[in-house]
């Protein structure tokens, strides 16, 4: 579905991915483990086409989309889920999702199917859906971020780091949430700290070090990998 | 109390006080001023709408203005046309110019858009004022004919031009309005924002950026054009970087980003300045200050302090009534 081929990234002199190769599957959950500022986030902005690779090209269902703008990458389906759960603060929490299906802006109908089906995955919007998204707690503001995203019907979605800085249960339910999103038939490529929490819903995971992959492989094998165990899951 | 101060009857309220004030004045010169007042806010919306609404300053509305402005003095003067024909082009050959400014001015960002911007409004005050062929240079534009006659309606009068001028603007306010309401609205909001946020919703923000900048130079153009008919002489003045910091002046006091803003910003200023003319150029010595307290303290302006105001009032209320009622049930 998604194929990055030795792509890198620099911003000035300064390279912030190099030769990265990355390969989603229709239906999977990958996920881009890494400390800060290993990588991830430039990943993403690459793919959205907020960033052009200085090298190397990405496939998206066979074509090569480093030439589109990112509202064109959108229309093609594959959607970021914003960095830092980024709202319009001011607006209300049903203003912000209608901005999310901004592609499809003219389909009305087919809107207010998506909207339902947002408000069905998370039913606390529902609630809040006249709120300003700027009231909303961290959990809340998350969860509006990526009903958002789900807005465009994407194929695709990116999701950077979601559960940062959540309590510990609300960050269970976001993986479960994910995991639904899913298994409804969106892949997922997923930036995560929370390295235990992401592999046991992943279906494979690539690590980052300074701009590099350095290990990959499917989530039984990063599992066992001795330096990932020590690294990101502290076990 | 709240209900006989909603929105709603609050404008309603405003229009007729508007509509009213010739025979309440019934002095030539306040409606004079008055009338000038509700052109510059006419601008200020144009402006409003880009600089408040969409997040990108431009320092070129005066130019704009002042293009309208001599679109239609020429129009009339040099090449004869009826007075509506040109009053309707001027603004489209604004908006024309403002299209291609817009392109080349819109892929820079933040302060080199101000400062290209700030270029631009320059270079169209030099244009008018060296090109003495076309535009007569320091000499201006003198008998431009006031709005024609529609039908019986005489619009030579003051109080007819008071009124075809408060009737343009509602027009636009309503217009303003509805976008700032709409789908298109929203996004310049989101752009202001968030350009990449915007961006990677699928929002092609150099579109609507564009948009938002021919929009706005579409208001400064019939402000101008009104202006022109108005006072009847231009002279490259109009174009000047005072204007546009006049109309900035205007913007941020009332309020930038805020729908009632320009209203109340210009009022506000043009009464302070009139009542303040013995002072001449020391007036600035109140302005100055006044705009940096705003800036300083409330950077949504006037009509910011004012919603902000409301709004902790509206809660607090609210948490005073149920604590009421917790109270109540408590007993």
């Amino acid at each position: 579905m998604l194929s990055l081929r030795d792509v890198s990234v620099q911003y000035g002199n300064y390279t912030a991915i190099q030769n990265i190769n990355i390969e989603v599957r229709s239906g999977e959950i990958v996920v881009l483990l890494g400390a800060n500022g290993a990588g991830k986030s430039t990943t993403f902005r690459t793919i959205s086409g907020l960033n052009k690779p200085a090298t190397g090209d990405i496939f998206f269902e066979g074509s090569s989309i480093c030439s589109l703008t990112p509202d064109k990458i959108v229309k093609a389906g594959i959607v970021q889920c914003a960095e830092d759960r980024k709202l319009f603060p001011e607006m209300s929490v049903q203003e912000n999702l209608m901005m999310g299906a901004y592609v499809h802006r003219r389909k009305k109908k087919e809107i207010k199917h998506t909207l339902e089906e947002v408000f069905e995955l998370f039913p606390i919007l529902h609630e809040k859906r006249n709120q300003a998204a700027g009231s909303l707690s961290g959990g809340q503001q998350q969860m509006l971020a990526i009903g958002r995203a789900l807005m465009s019907k994407p194929e695709l979605m990116l999701l950077d780091e979601p559960s940062i800085g959540l309590a510990p249960l609300i960050v269970e339910q976001m993986f479960e949430s994910i995991q639904q999103i899913n298994q409804d038939g969106t892949t997922i490529l997923l930036a995560e700290q929370n390295a235990h929490a992401a592999l046991s819903i992943a279906n494979k995971g690539y690590v980052y070090e300074n701009g590099n992959i350095v290990v990959e492989g499917s989530s039984k094998e990063l599992f066992a990998n001795e330096e990932v165990r020590k690294a990101y899951i502290g076990a | 109390m709240a209900a006989i101060f909603s929105k709603r009857n609050v404008v309603i309220g405003l229009i007729v006080l508007a509509a009213l004030f010739p025979y309440v004045a019934r002095n030539d010169y306040y409606l004079h001023v008055l009338t000038l007042a509700f052109i510059w806010m006419i601008a200020v919306y144009g402006l409003n709408l880009l600089a408040g609404f969409t997040g990108y300053l431009s320092l070129a509305h005066a130019g704009f203005f002042a293009i309208g402005a001599y679109a239609l003095g020429l129009l009339t003067v040099k090449a004869e046309m009826g007075f509506w024909p040109a009053f309707l082009l001027a603004p489209v050959i604004t908006t024309g110019i403002g299209f291609l400014v817009g392109i080349i001015a819109l892929r820079t960002k933040e302060h080199f858009f101000a400062i290209y911007t700030l270029c631009v409004g320059y270079i169209i005050y030099l244009v008018i004022d060296k090109w003495e062929g076309l535009t007569g240079g320091v000499r201006g534009l003198i008998g431009i004919p006031a709005p024609a006659d529609i039908g019986p309606i005489s619009l030579s009068t003051p109080i007819a031009q008071y009124y075809f001028v408060l009737t343009i603007l509602l027009l636009v306010i309503l217009v303003i309005y509805r976008i700032i309401h709409s789908l298109t609205g929203k996004t310049f909001i989101a752009i202001r924002n968030s350009e990449d946020l915007a961006l990677s919703l699928g929002i092609s923000t150099i579109k609507n950026k564009l948009l938002s900048f021919v929009l706005s130079t579409f208001f400064a153009g019939v402000a101008g054009a009104l202006y022109a008919s108005f006072i009847r002489f231009i002279g490259p003045d109009i174009g000047n970087l005072n204007i546009t910091f006049d109309l900035l002046v205007y913007m941020i006091v009332g309020g930038i980003g805020t729908l009632s803003g320009p209203i109340v910003g210009t009022l506000l200023i043009v009464w302070l300045s009139q009542n303040l003319q013995f002072l001449q150029d020391y007036r600035m010595l109140i302005f100055g200050p006044l705009l940096t307290l705003i800036v300083i303290f409330s950077p949504r302006g006037i009509v910011g302090f004012i919603a902000g105001w409301f709004t902790n009032w509206k809660l607090r209320r609210k948490v005073n009534i149920n604590q009421a009622q917790e109270q109540a049930e408590e007993v």
